[in-house]
């Protein structure tokens, strides 16, 4: 299939200029973990597992901008999109080896995050882990879609949150839902709608963002 | 596409004037008192007809945006913002008079557990973005695309959203409040009906006078180009 | 009054109220286009002025 190909070529270019720049991941995991740091005095004592519950979603969707705010850092200084926009492949390849290669960073900060997470707070539930599987999904596919947008803007980074946390209020929901529900069920079936709504959208769309 | 017949400005606007005025008689004079609530029911003919009213412009700026995307219609990018902003100023009122309401109802200017209100709060805020956005990029047909993109968002957002804020309800407050459905019939479905025409009236008004502002506007621009 | 009728009136108020900003902000709007439209109607003369002393070629006119 050229299509993926297409697909596989660019995802493969970003995570070989993760390997040897190393630019990103570090940043995020760093920042994780401080994050979690912080939250930790930020909750007073007594407070309940629930609330710690919550801050991890706020952990993961900050780490996630983090990580989107540096995603088309190398397109827009080195005008690799012009290159790509020109090249002869499917606009939307470019979209979705972005979010395949945001989806690796993040899925690898969490890999880390998530036991620290269980060191620091208490354990994580087998529900928690599918729930944040599912929400990096939606994360990746909307939050690259909203950064191609941000980065062609005057205000840039500081656009990229505005744009990016109400389409991230349902992606909360279902997670701290799926994390503290008794029968997480219909949370991840929701994070999982939201995935598929957005994916589908988001691949439609996106040569509209980088084409006039 | 042809251009279609429009309802002259004028007309429109005293018509939706009039409109209002009765409304407001049969919310204020006509319409019984409710059972359960009393007066502060008659919060609700307006509430929910601007409500309905948000929803429908958020609507129509998403299905202008498509018809830019689909067709390059050059009016439907001034169109989509034009309606677009028309929800934003509707749904802030939703969110105004839907506070006084449970302030009313309930002693709280802000409640978590009214579906409604939380939802518009969200849609607030993602529209707010959506002029961030539009303000960040310079006029032309990128700036119509990243708008156009960024409206139909929204509309898959809406349900979405009522979804998720419906499934919050689990684990944010257990107790759920209900309005207790009125015996809606007689004179209260009457100013109910004729509200929400009045306020879907006075929005197309709105959006007409707002439209015709902002083509001056663009035209002007483009002659003091061509005299430069 | 009672205070859910004071509630009420009020609600209703704020809608007009809000109606009222924004057509008032469509007027303000609406008064910075009619100055621009001035400033350009007194411009074309003042350009024709200039041209006949001058005697340069007259600018095309998209």
């Amino acid at each position: 299939m050229n299509y993926f190909a297409d697909v596989r070529a660019l995802a493969r270019k970003d995570l070989l200029l993760e390997l040897r720049a190393r630019d990103t991941l570090p940043a995020m995991l760093l920042f994780v973990v401080a994050t979690f740091v912080v939250f930790h005095f930020a909750l007073p004592a007594g407070s309940s597992k629930l609330a710690a519950s919550g801050l991890l979603w706020v952990a993961i969707v900050f780490t996630a901008l983090l990580g989107l705010g540096r995603a088309f850092v190398p397109e827009r200084e080195q005008r690799v999109f012009d290159g790509l926009v020109l090249a002869p492949c499917d606009r939307s390849a470019i979209w979705l080896a972005k979010s395949i290669a945001t989806f690796a960073f993040l899925a690898a900060a969490e890999v880390v995050a998530l036991p620290v997470f269980a060191l620091f707070f208490h354990g994580v539930r087998p529900a928690t882990i599918a729930g944040v599987a599912l929400a990096d999904l939606g994360i990746c596919a909307v939050g690259t879609f909203v950064g191609a947008m941000a980065v062609v803007t005057r205000a840039r980074d500081l656009l990229l949150p505005l744009l990016f946390l109400p389409l991230a209020i349902p992606l909360v929901i279902g997670g701290v839902g799926a994390s503290v529900v008794g029968h997480p069920g219909g949370y991840l079936g929701f994070l999982a709608l939201y995935d598929v709504l957005f994916a589908l959208l988001c691949w439609a769309s996106f040569e509209y963002v980088v084409t006039e | 596409m042809g251009r279609s017949y429009r309802i002259p400005l004028p007309a429109l606007a005293a018509s939706s004037l009039v409109l209002v005025t009765l409304a407001l008689v049969l919310v204020f004079f006509v319409a019984p008192n409710d059972a359960n609530q009393g007066f502060s029911q008659r919060i609700f003919y307006f509430h929910v007809s601007i409500a309905f009213t948000a929803y429908l412009c958020f609507g129509a700026g998403a299905w202008k945006a498509l018809v830019h995307l689909w067709k390059r219609d050059p009016r439907a990018d001034l169109e989509s913002y034009v309606a677009v902003h028309q929800g934003v100023i509707f749904g802030s009122l939703v969110l105004l008079t839907g506070s006084i309401w449970a302030k009313i109802s309930w002693g709280h200017w802000w409640l978590w557990s009214e579906n409604q209100l939380v939802l518009f709060l969200v849609l607030f805020l993602f529209y707010a973005a959506y002029f961030m956005l539009r303000f960040s990029v310079d006029p032309g047909p990128q700036r119509a695309n990243l708008s156009a993109v960024y409206a139909l968002f929204g509309i898959v957002l809406v349900p979405v959203s009522f979804l998720a804020i419906r499934l919050a309800q689990q684990f944010i407050h257990p107790v759920v409040f209900t309005r207790n459905g009125p015996n809606f019939g007689g004179w209260m479905l009457v100013a109910y009906l004729v509200s929400q025409v009045a306020m879907l009236a006075l929005a197309y008004t709105l959006y007409r006078v707002e439209l015709a502002g902002k083509r001056l506007d663009v035209r002007l621009r483009e002659l003091r180009e061509a005299h430069a | 009054m009672t205070t859910s009728e004071t509630y009420v009136t009020a609600a209703y108020c704020v809608v007009f109220a809000v109606v009222l900003a924004y057509v008032l902000i469509i007027a303000l709007k609406l008064q910075r286009l009619e100055r621009d439209v001035e400033a350009l109607e007194s411009r074309p003369q003042r350009e024709v002025e200039d041209e006949d002393e001058a005697e340069r070629e007259p600018a095309s006119v998209g």
